[in-house]
């Protein structure tokens, strides 16, 4: 057998087959994917969650993770952070020809990881390979269905004056410990990404309060965004205070060398979460309880003025606007 | 004033101004590489990507900077090979990769960055690297500060002098500002106590009506700078004049290749036509850089010009004064 994907795995033919049966079915089996069927059909009762989105990070192995590992982590967590239980994934792969066969056992090895961990099965999938060039690597799209538990209403325009602004740990993480294995970037660096599925920290963030108006994980863009994205949807304004917001020093020290803001840096494994105000310790204690949210701490609060903007005490004691990303942030000359 | 964009970014980014008694108002000066390269420059960079055979390496800042037409990320668009690089032994290594281009290494910067590529041409020179070029567009601050000075348009009280630039070239560089022209010259750092020190410092010196050099950043800066950094600038790199988008030519304020190293001057070796210099029309980066107007007298400010589709540089680059207004203004 060859030790590297060639165009024939992708055709349907044979080595597809082999490709599907061996490889996929072996790592990822449950009895819905099993069926082989053209789709997966199950029995559903009570308000579905649905999203999707695509994975193409470079390098497709990273401290910390790998873009299997992310594949699944990011679909679990947009459906966790519309409050749902995250059931069923659907996995597709497209394959720049030339992979080593060796790189998609890994990543397949972290997908059955990652997905025990969160508790979800793949039950749909598609493999295409394209010719050198056409791809980079390896390109992985997932989608994923979740139930919404009854009373549960979980939305980014739910957010309301007074309620208190939760922010789950560290940010910067995966964006720097990504940046560190550039090409042409190599730095050192101890920093792992903070990839993770946060599906458990939610069911029991929503155990311990029905008062959680909104969630989102502050990926691309980083907490800047989201945050931002809260009070234009919300139609109020947010203030935080700098100090509060936990980062660490080796994120601090990459950002600061290279011109970025840690505000801006993407997340994997973070949440923030909008929080009625006599509920928001309760919440607090149970996040710090998990071991992805030890370093949850209350950032700051909604407020009545300034809506759709974003506000921040600063450490000396001065206040700023926190703007969304514009662009690719671009490290700077000096 | 600070002359630095770096100290503009930490003034604003932490609020610093709102700290400040209105008895002392911040101006922001020239010093940043991005805001300050002048559009003929810019156009040949571009004009340098789209010869044949070129890999054109750059900061990353540069990208974005529109010239007279266009700009580097666009020209990458429409097929030119421009590559971002960390630092110039990544555009070393692009060369060794590619010996049939030319990989031409786009100098821009102060005494921070110049020694950097001042090496960059010696370890070229020793591995006999025949495809690696530099543009030099590097430019030198206390020539500009002088002009600055000099112009009568800005009248200071007190220099906040650059913290990095000051690294290397030593604090006494700045000796002449408080001897001849009376005013107080304190190097400072990048946090905001670091500048806070550094303000409560010059009013110190005006409050005794003395004008000396200080320094308020002890861990980075000597009197005499890096000595290692200026023997390899000066081993490479010759003065010439160049010009500053908003004041023009200045004498003796930019490096070029010296005769010895010539041969990897990317200007001399390939034959490119930057066409005409245009300015857009409206932009007052240039006398913003002079700090005789302040990013939000500019009628484009936030309207037109923004940093999602910029006008002119000091909205483009992270250091740029109207990027730091934009990104950074006051809360209420």
């Amino acid at each position: 057998m060859s030790d590297k994907i060639i165009m024939a795995h992708g055709s349907g033919g044979k080595l597809a087959h082999e490709l599907i049966e061996k490889t996929f079915l072996e790592a990822l089996s449950n009895p819905l994917l099993a069926r082989l069927d053209d789709s997966a059909v199950f029995d559903f009762k009570g308000r579905l969650a649905f999203t999707t989105d695509s994975y193409v990070v470079k390098p497709i192995f990273f401290p910390g993770g790998d873009i299997g590992r992310l594949a699944v982590c990011g679909t679990i967590n947009d459906l966790a952070m519309s409050g749902a239980v995250p059931l069923y994934l659907s996995l597709a792969f497209i394959i720049e020809e030339g992979l080593p066969w060796e790189d998609l056992m890994r990543i397949l090895g972290s997908i059955k990881a990652t997905s025990r961990e969160a508790g979800v099965q793949i039950v749909t999938g598609d493999t295409k390979v394209v010719d050198r060039g056409s791809a980079d690597k390896l390109f992985i799209n997932t989608a994923g269905v979740g139930l919404v538990p009854e009373g549960v209403n979980v939305s980014g325009s739910n957010a309301r004056p007074g309620d208190k602004v939760i922010l789950s740990g560290a940010i910067g993480d995966h964006g720097i410990a990504v940046l560190s294995q550039r090409e042409g970037l190599s730095f050192s660096t101890l920093l792992r990404s903070d990839c993770a599925p946060l599906n458990g920290l939610v069911a029991e963030m929503i155990e311990a309060s029905s008062r959680i108006h909104a969630m989102r994980d502050p990926t691309r863009g980083g907490l800047a965004t989201t945050l931002n994205e809260l009070a234009a949807q919300s139609k109020v304004g947010i203030r935080i205070e700098e100090e509060k917001i936990p980062v660490r020093d080796e994120v601090r020290g990459a950002c600061e060398m290279l011109g970025l803001d840690p505000l801006y840096v993407a997340n994997e494994g973070k949440l923030v979460a909008v929080v009625a105000p006599e509920d928001a310790e309760a919440v607090l204690e149970r996040m710090r309880r998990n071991a992805y949210g030890k370093q949850a701490s209350i950032i700051g609060e909604v407020r009545q003025d300034h809506p759709g903007r974003v506000v921040m005490k600063t450490r000396i004691g001065a206040s700023r606007i926190v703007d969304m990303l514009v662009g690719d942030p671009l490290p700077r000359i000096c | 004033m600070e002359f630095c964009g770096g100290h503009t970014v930490t003034i604003m980014k932490h609020g610093i101004r709102q700290l400040l008694p209105p008895t002392i108002e911040m101006l922001s000066g020239p010093g940043c590489p991005v805001c300050v390269t002048d559009n003929a420059d810019l156009d040949k960079a571009i004009a340098l990507a789209g010869v044949p055979g070129v890999i054109l390496t750059t900061f990353g800042d540069m990208l974005k900077v529109p010239g007279s037409r266009t700009s580097l990320q666009e020209a990458r668009a429409d097929g030119a090979d421009v590559r971002i690089v960390y630092s110039t032994l990544d555009a070393l290594q692009i060369a060794r990769e590619n010996p049939a281009r030319s990989v031409v290494f786009l100098g821009i910067g102060f005494e921070t960055t110049a020694p950097t590529v001042a090496a960059s041409v010696l370890q070229a020179d020793g591995e006999g690297m025949g495809n690696y070029r530099v543009l030099s567009l590097h430019k030198l601050c206390p020539p500009v500060i002088k002009a600055l000075l000099d112009s009568g348009e800005v009248r200071l009280d007190g220099l906040m002098c650059p913290g990095h630039v000051s690294a290397v070239i030593g604090s006494e560089s700045w000796e002449f500002i408080s001897r001849d022209y009376g005013i107080p010259c304190v190097v400072s750092g990048f946090e905001p106590l670091d500048v806070l020190q550094c303000v409560y410092m010059l009013v110190s010196q005006v409050e005794r009506s003395e004008s000396r050099v200080e320094i308020a950043y002890r861990r980075g800066v000597r009197p005499e700078g890096n000595q290692r950094a200026l023997e390899l600038m000066n081993q490479v790199f010759e003065p010439c004049p160049a010009r500053w988008r908003g004041m023009g030519q200045v004498p003796a304020s930019g490096l070029r290749l010296n005769k010895a190293y010539q041969h990897y001057d990317a200007e001399l070796a390939f034959d490119f036509d930057p066409g005409p210099t245009l300015e857009p029309k409206g932009c007052i980066c240039g006398e913003i850089l002079r700090a005789v107007k302040t990013p939000r007298d500019c009628q484009l400010f936030g309207k037109v010009c923004t940093p999602a589709s910029p006008v002119g540089p000091c909205m483009v680059s992270s250091e740029g004064s109207c990027a730091a207004h934009y990104l950074y203004g006051v809360a209420e």
